[in-house]
């Protein structure tokens, strides 16, 4: 037993840790972190307490110098997620092995990793990857997610003093996919880390993303993208862990949502702990809703127990398509169809434009385009 | 030469509930290519529905009578449509787009009223010109369309567009309002610019009388509780500058 329980939980980030699976209650979906998933649809992910379905495979393109990938033991790297909940703890236990993304110290990589992560099939499957970036390293990550995966997995990342991380994480999978995934990240001392959170595929996703910093000065960008059909459920939680002083976190997500029973969840978690003075925070999420019968679920929370931030706040919005833009488009000539286009890329306008790879930027923008195509709307 | 026919206009405004409230109590007008005419009204005289309910906003319900630009029905069709026929409205409160660039919105509005797209050579030019022309810094086209304008930018803005798009008959709500004397001033240089073409039929919405002595109309319409209650040439906005609308608003309500 590994457990560091510390009752009864006060805060969002006191609540039961384990390395073990079976330390976790089976999760019914009345609890407070589940209780907008449909957790039935994540079949073994939340039953099992061992996976044996195929990983997915990784392909990586060239990797620049200073950058390697290998599949190691689980022992050759320090945990940086102790599991919070039953998924993380299956992810970490029935894992077979971790993929482990390297990036040497001082490394500044001109071209971004492109990586892709293949889903090996519907077999429930689970999978660590973990990513260290070296210090004063600077580099851009990309993994994307394709092909069809039932799967829980965890990505841990750490980041060294002084580092500059940018990654980019696309789910893409195919319609059947599912996937319960954790994101960790740990901020070395004056490192910066920008995360962008790109979610279109799967029928089932949800993305839990946590940070913690390891020394002053850090900062953590987290920005999400996602698009939900008829259908899909998408689904993401941050809790960003302010527990260091002079520390800067921003989450910036924004979706949007068509069709019947299209559904997404956002559920935005901030704690400045007592110690945690000179923090800056801010947190938005922002949903567009394209039709009727979809619905976006937006919880921001802010918990402070220090008076002594710089800045601290948090907003979110849900709203329909705004009609007066659309009036004002047409009125200069420009058809309904092309004109809600313009709006719903301008809408995720600022998202994409944070992601420094431009072959990728466009092809987010054509995938959001067809989207809008498909349904006719 | 175009001619735009309001006959006999009856428009109401669609409240949340579903009900209708009538605005329009049926209103007459022609306007023909080359000319200037200034519709003048106190303010919540119906002004806004008129100029909104010729280009098709999907607030208003046109309840009787007809609209045509050179013979065909503008009511029957689509906001784009209208736009594409050769009509133009400059917004009172015109709208921010979040996101979508001011060059960008541009081409896309003048490749669709053109049918074509502009030809690259040439459109970057014409675009800084027509930004120079109204005084605006060419930083604007990389910004987002009103988004963060000042009033008299957001104005400026939508006098750019009608140079740019070149309709047939231009409608201006209240352009001049909230515009300080250089604004208004840069303003009116450019809708004199179109009108010295002579080939765009213009409609002067306005509250004040200020405006017009930038612009001189050929035709002044007195506008109250839904219609037009007064038409004469130039010497009615003077008349109207020194006695004000009383007269009239006293007339509608007896
Ligand atoms: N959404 C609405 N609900 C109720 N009344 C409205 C609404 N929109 C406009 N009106 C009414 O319609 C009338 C005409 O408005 P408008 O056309 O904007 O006038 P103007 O432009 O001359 O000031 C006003 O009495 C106004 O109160
Ligand atoms: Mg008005």
């Amino acid at each position: 037993m590994t457990t560091e329980a510390m009752a009864p939980p006060s805060t969002k980030s006191q609540v039961l840790r384990s390395f073990d699976v079976t330390d976790f209650p089976a999760v019914t979906g009345l609890e407070e972190e589940w209780r907008f998933t449909p957790v039935k649809r994540l079949k073994e992910l939340v039953t099992a307490t061992t996976l044996t379905g195929a990983a997915p495979g990784f392909a990586p393109g060239d990797l620049p110098a200073g950058v390697s990938l290998t599949q190691v033991d689980a022992g050759k790297v320090e945990p940086v997620l102790t599991p919070f909940d039953r998924v993380s703890a299956l992810a970490f236990g029935a894992a077979a092995g971790v993929t482990l993304i390297d990036v040497a110290a001082d490394t500044v990589a001109a071209e971004p990793v492109v990586i892709r992560v293949v889903g090996q099939g519907a077999a429930a499957a689970a999978a660590r990857t973990y990513v260290r970036v070296g210090n004063f390293a600077q580099v851009t990550v990309v993994l994307e997610q394709v092909g069809t995966a039932t799967l829980a997995d965890n990505v841990e990342v750490v980041i060294g003093d002084g580092a500059q991380l940018t990654f980019v994480t696309l789910t893409e999978w195919d319609a059947e996919t599912v996937q319960a995934q954790h994101v960790k990240f740990r901020v070395g001392r004056d490192a910066r880390v920008n995360h962008v959170q790109v979610s279109l595929g799967g029928s089932l996703v949800r993305q839990f993303t946590s940070v913690e910093y390891a020394g002053r000065g850090g900062e953590a960008e987290l920005w999400g993208l996602y698009f939900a059909d008829a259908g899909q459920h998408i689904e993401h939680r941050q809790l960003v862990d302010h527990s260091v002083p002079d520390c800067r976190s921003y989450v910036g997500y924004r979706g949007a949502l068509q069709g019947r029973s299209a559904h997404t969840v956002w559920v935005g978690d901030v704690v400045i702990r007592a110690a945690a003075t000179g923090t800056e925070t801010y947190e938005i999420n922002r949903n567009l809703l394209l039709s009727d019968g979809a619905r976006a679920d937006s919880v921001p929370n802010l918990e402070i127990e220090t008076g002594e931030v710089v800045s601290a706040g948090h907003a979110s919005a849900t709203g329909r398509f705004d009609d007066e833009q659309l009036f004002y488009l047409m009125a200069r000539g420009i058809p309904e169809a092309e004109a809600r286009k313009l709006v719903v890329r301008g809408f995720f306008a600022e998202l994409i434009n944070k992601i420094p790879v431009e072959e990728l930027r466009e092809r987010l923008g054509d995938a959001i385009e067809a989207r809008l195509a498909k349904a006719g709307s | 030469m175009s001619t735009l026919e309001i006959r006999d206009l009856q428009v109401s405004v669609k409240l949340p509930e579903g009900e209708l409230k009538p605005i329009l109590a049926g209103v007459d007008l022609t306007v023909k290519a080359g000319e200037t005419h200034a519709i003048m009204g106190p303010n919540g005289s119906g002004k806004s529905t008129l100029a909104y309910s010729i280009a098709g906003h999907p607030k208003y319900q046109i309840t009787g009578g007809t609209v045509t630009l050179d013979g065909e029905d503008v009511l029957a069709m689509t906001v784009d449509e209208r736009a594409r026929a050769g009509l133009f409205l400059a917004m009172q409160y015109p709208v921010e787009v979040p996101g979508v660039s001011v060059a960008n919105f541009l081409r896309t509005a003048k490749t669709a009223i053109d049918g074509e797209a502009p030809k690259l050579r040439t459109w970057a030019g014409e675009l800084r010109g027509a930004m120079e022309k109204l005084q605006m810094d060419p930083a604007f086209a990389q910004r987002n369309v009103n988004e963060g304008f000042s009033g008299g930018e957001k104005k400026r803005h939508e006098i750019m567009q009608l140079e740019l798009l070149k309709p047939k008959m231009a409608i201006l709500d209240e352009t001049d309002s909230g515009l300080d004397i250089d604004a208004l001033r840069i303003v009116s240089e450019g809708v004199n610019r179109v009108r010295a073409s002579g080939e765009a039929g213009l409609l002067l919405i306005t509250h004040y009388t200020r405006i017009l002595r930038y612009i001189k109309p050929d035709f002044v319409h007195v506008f109250v509780a839904g219609k037009i209650v007064q038409e004469g040439g130039p010497e009615l906005a003077e008349q109207l500058e020194a006695e004000g609308y009383e007269r009239y608003v006293a007339g509608a309500r007896a």
